[in-house]
């Protein structure tokens, strides 16, 4: 994206972080990059808890007796982990910490659309947090994430209504989220930005927020029903009436399938972006990546079938989604191509973002790979509900969308904080976590196919070794998550200073001071050329 | 610094064209998350009707035909004065504005009124769904209906009860002296809105009141 040249002599404008230091001026901020922060911390914070109810249930699955706690309690962990993985943490990551961050400063934006519905976004997301929090505190849940009735409505001895109630609420939160993104990115481009010279992580926000308004308020009239079954004391998945309680799987799975994306979507964002800017290329087949993000959204509606193969679902139905699912593979496969092939030949170094980007890229084309073998029917038969499942949805959560969340922060990183993080410890901390999540999850595959159903605490002797190795890699898959909470908070501090562009990359979010100035630039930037065009950049600017 | 140039700084906007087009693409995509809101109402709604049209068409008969007629008629005037206050405010006729406005907002908390009573006829009557469901010679499959009924013309109610606010806060809006100063899109906003919720009824009318005729 090749600029005017735009020397900046006069003193420079107070930063984003400098514009006020009080409580108020945070929690009533409409600016996208304090919002981005107050949704960081947010998230990091549930991500912890939801991170030690994943190390719980590791260490209770180091033995093969159901020792360290209760099966029921072991309910209330796995469901505690996914619902605060998927909501409060997966779902938002992206989207609304660096996507919030960025969006405007990528398409030369003063802030987004609408500045206060970002803010009411994030009052949501922690209002749902709270409820959440409190069914967490009441006691706990014990329907798994999927909240699948009768367990959730007619024999429900938990506190369901809570925890969704929490998700009802922080769905709006995503709504508005998306809802923002789009008007943004449609109405707000700097002059000049067209369509073809967007980065592609605005394409694939923009895919992204096409899923979260379309499909999370399917998800929101789902646990209304829920909750009305449960004021009601009937209900239309109540079996007694003639209702259907696979008509609420197939209600949730239409959110849900979609969903997916919404957690995957942000990261290949990301990887296009890192990928560009430390091969110093364009994006090979520019095109076709930023059009493979629109397919998958769209193909991402069609597909949530596969989740129940082995539900009485109609064969011919199971056949149609069976081979929809195949075809979403396509662009996801794409994507992996094209970065490849945008690698091929180029000068590459070997920076943070981009070890993580190369993790994505491997990690992801795992996940999705034994996507497709769960996406055949008969073989989903086999391996339905067993740890295959885990393993293979967990490469692409955290294999793919962690890592990317990772790759993005410490991209952008200086244009956030102003500062370089430490660059070898980072390196380190990416292979440690790349690592620790390979031997975490590679061996839940090996178990899986063996046949060790999930979401039980107690398994036979003869899965203990795999088990072992797993929980092995969980801790130090904790090493890799720990390190960055503490170098990038010392660099936040006393890390050298970043300068506005420490890339050397033609992005508009470069072309500002670092931390970003309150109102991002001094002068509405007028672009006039593709993305990724690392030749129109002086040397000099750096 | 005086008030204006605040305004100007603190939107992310460069004029007010932009301005206009964001907030319309906005409500257009807000009205996008409605329809697949309701969206999961009415696709129970045809499986259980495709499944048990019988038991459907003899619990779509217990609904008060008249009263879910003349609401029909109400809502969709009170649409047509929402169409004109939206004329009226483009030709700069605060007064004729304002009219339209009160008089859409009567329309719609009469609809609202004769909702509830009929929901307190169904009290009578034993026929909200639960405990004290009371409806003879009627197979199980009718406590559904009554059961998507209620969800489905609730959530309308929400609705209309959301757009009567808003329709309330324009109408105060327009005895402000600074409402004739600067053109404000937001009648149109409110009306698309309101327009929104009366087509919602369009479809449940026939989907609840006529499934039995």
């Amino acid at each position: 994206m090749s600029l005017l040249a735009a020397p900046i002599e006069k003193p420079p404008l107070p930063s984003y972080l400098e514009a006020g230091h009080s409580v108020r001026s945070w929690l009533c901020t409409l600016d996208h990059k304090r919002i981005g922060l107050l949704y960081l911390f947010s998230i990091t914070f549930f991500f912890a808890i939801a991170a030690v109810a994943a190390a719980l249930m590791r260490i209770e699955l180091l033995t093969p007796a159901g020792d360290v706690v209760a099966s029921d309690t072991y309910n209330r962990l796995f469901t505690l982990h996914g619902v605060l993985m998927v909501w409060f943490f997966l779902i938002p990551s992206i989207p609304s910490v660096l996507g919030n961050f960025v969006i405007p400063l990528m398409i030369g934006a003063r802030d987004v659309a609408f500045p206060r519905l970002n803010l009411v976004s994030w009052y949501l997301f922690i209002f749902g947090g709270a409820f959440t929090l409190y069914s967490i505190v009441g006691g706990g849940v014990d329907t798994g994430w999927t909240f699948y009735t009768p367990y959730s409505s007619t024999y429900s001895n938990s506190h369901v209504m809570a925890m969704a109630a929490g998700v009802f609420i922080t769905g709006f939160s995503s709504i508005a989220t998306g809802l923002n993104f789009i008007v943004t990115i449609h109405k707000l481009r700097a002059p000049g930005l067209t369509w073809f010279r967007l980065p592609l992580f605005i394409w694939s926000m923009y895919a992204t927020s096409v899923i979260m308004v379309l499909a999370t308020p399917v998800l929101a009239i789902t646990l209304l029903l829920i909750g009305l079954e449960r004021f009601f004391g009937v209900g239309i998945f109540d079996p007694k009436l003639g209702g259907d309680p696979l008509l609420f799987q197939h209600l949730f799975w239409f959110y849900s399938h979609p969903a997916v994306y919404i957690m995957i979507l942000p990261g290949m964002g990301v990887v296009s972006e890192t990928i560009a800017a430390f091969a110093r290329k364009p994006i090979f087949g520019y095109h076709v990546v930023a059009f493979a993000s629109l397919a998958i959204a769209g193909l991402g509606f069609l597909v949530w079938g596969h989740h129940m193969f082995v539900s009485s679902q109609s064969v011919y139905a199971g056949v149609v989604f069976s081979l929809l699912s195949f075809l979403v593979a396509v662009p996801s496969a794409v994507k992996v191509f094209s970065w490849t092939a945008t690698l091929y030949r180029a000068s590459i170094s070997f920076e943070t973002p981009l070890i993580y980007a190369l993790g994505f890229m491997g990690l992801f084309t795992i996940g999705g790979l034994t996507g497709m073998i769960l996406a055949t029917l008969a073989v989903d038969v086999h391996v339905h509900d067993t740890y295959f499942v885990v393993a293979h949805f967990h490469y692409i959560m955290v294999g793919g969308m962690v890592l990317g969340y990772l790759g993005g922060l410490h991209y952008w990183w200086p244009k956030i904080s102003g500062r370089m993080y430490h660059e070898w410890t980072a390196r380190i901390s990416a292979l440690i976590t790349f690592i620790g999540f390979n031997l975490t999850f590679f061996p839940q595959f090996v178990l899986g196919y063996m046949g060790m159903p999930r979401r039980y605490h107690a398994y036979p002797q003869e899965f203990q070794m795999l088990n072992v190795l797993s929980t092995a890699g969980a801790s130090i898959l904790a090493i890799g998550y720990i390190l960055p909470l503490i170098y990038l908070t010392w660099s936040f501090f006393y890390g050298k200073k970043a300068g506005p562009n420490p890339w050397r990359n033609p992005g508009l979010e470069w072309q500002t001071a670092s931390p970003a100035p309150e109102h991002n630039f001094e002068t509405t930037p007028v672009v006039n050329g593709p993305p990724y065009d690392f030749e129109v950049l002086p040397e000099e600017s750096v | 610094m005086n008030q204006s140039t605040t305004e100007i700084e603190e939107t992310p906007y460069v004029d007010a064209t932009q301005h206009r087009e964001a907030n319309h693409l906005g409500m257009w995509m807000f009205l996008a998350t409605e329809i697949l809101f309701f969206g999961g109402l009415f696709s129970c709604y045809s499986i259980y009707r495709w499944t048990y049209p019988a038991a459907f068409a003899q619990a779509s008969n217990r609904l008060d035909f008249w009263i879910g007629t003349i609401n029909t008629g109400v809502l969709l005037t009170s649409s047509l004065f929402m169409a004109l206050a939206d004329l009226a405010h483009h030709a700069k006729a605060v007064r004729l504005t304002r009219i339209h406005l009160s008089l859409t907002a009567l329309l719609g908390a009469v609809f609202l009124g004769l909702k509830f009573y009929e929901y307190y006829q169904k009290y009578v009557e034993h026929l909200i769904p639960g405990p004290h469901f009371a409806f003879p010679d009627a197979p199980p499959q009718a406590q559904l209906f009554f059961f998507l009924y209620f969800a489905m013309t609730g959530l309308h109610a929400a609705h209309m009860i959301i757009g009567l606010c808003a329709l309330g806060w324009l109408v105060r809006r327009t005895t402000k002296p600074a409402w004739t100063a600067r053109h404000s899109d937001a009648v149109s906003i409110v009306g698309l809105y309101w327009h929104f919720v009366d087509c919602v009824w369009i479809f449940l009318y026939p989907l609840l009141y006529l499934a039995g005729r």
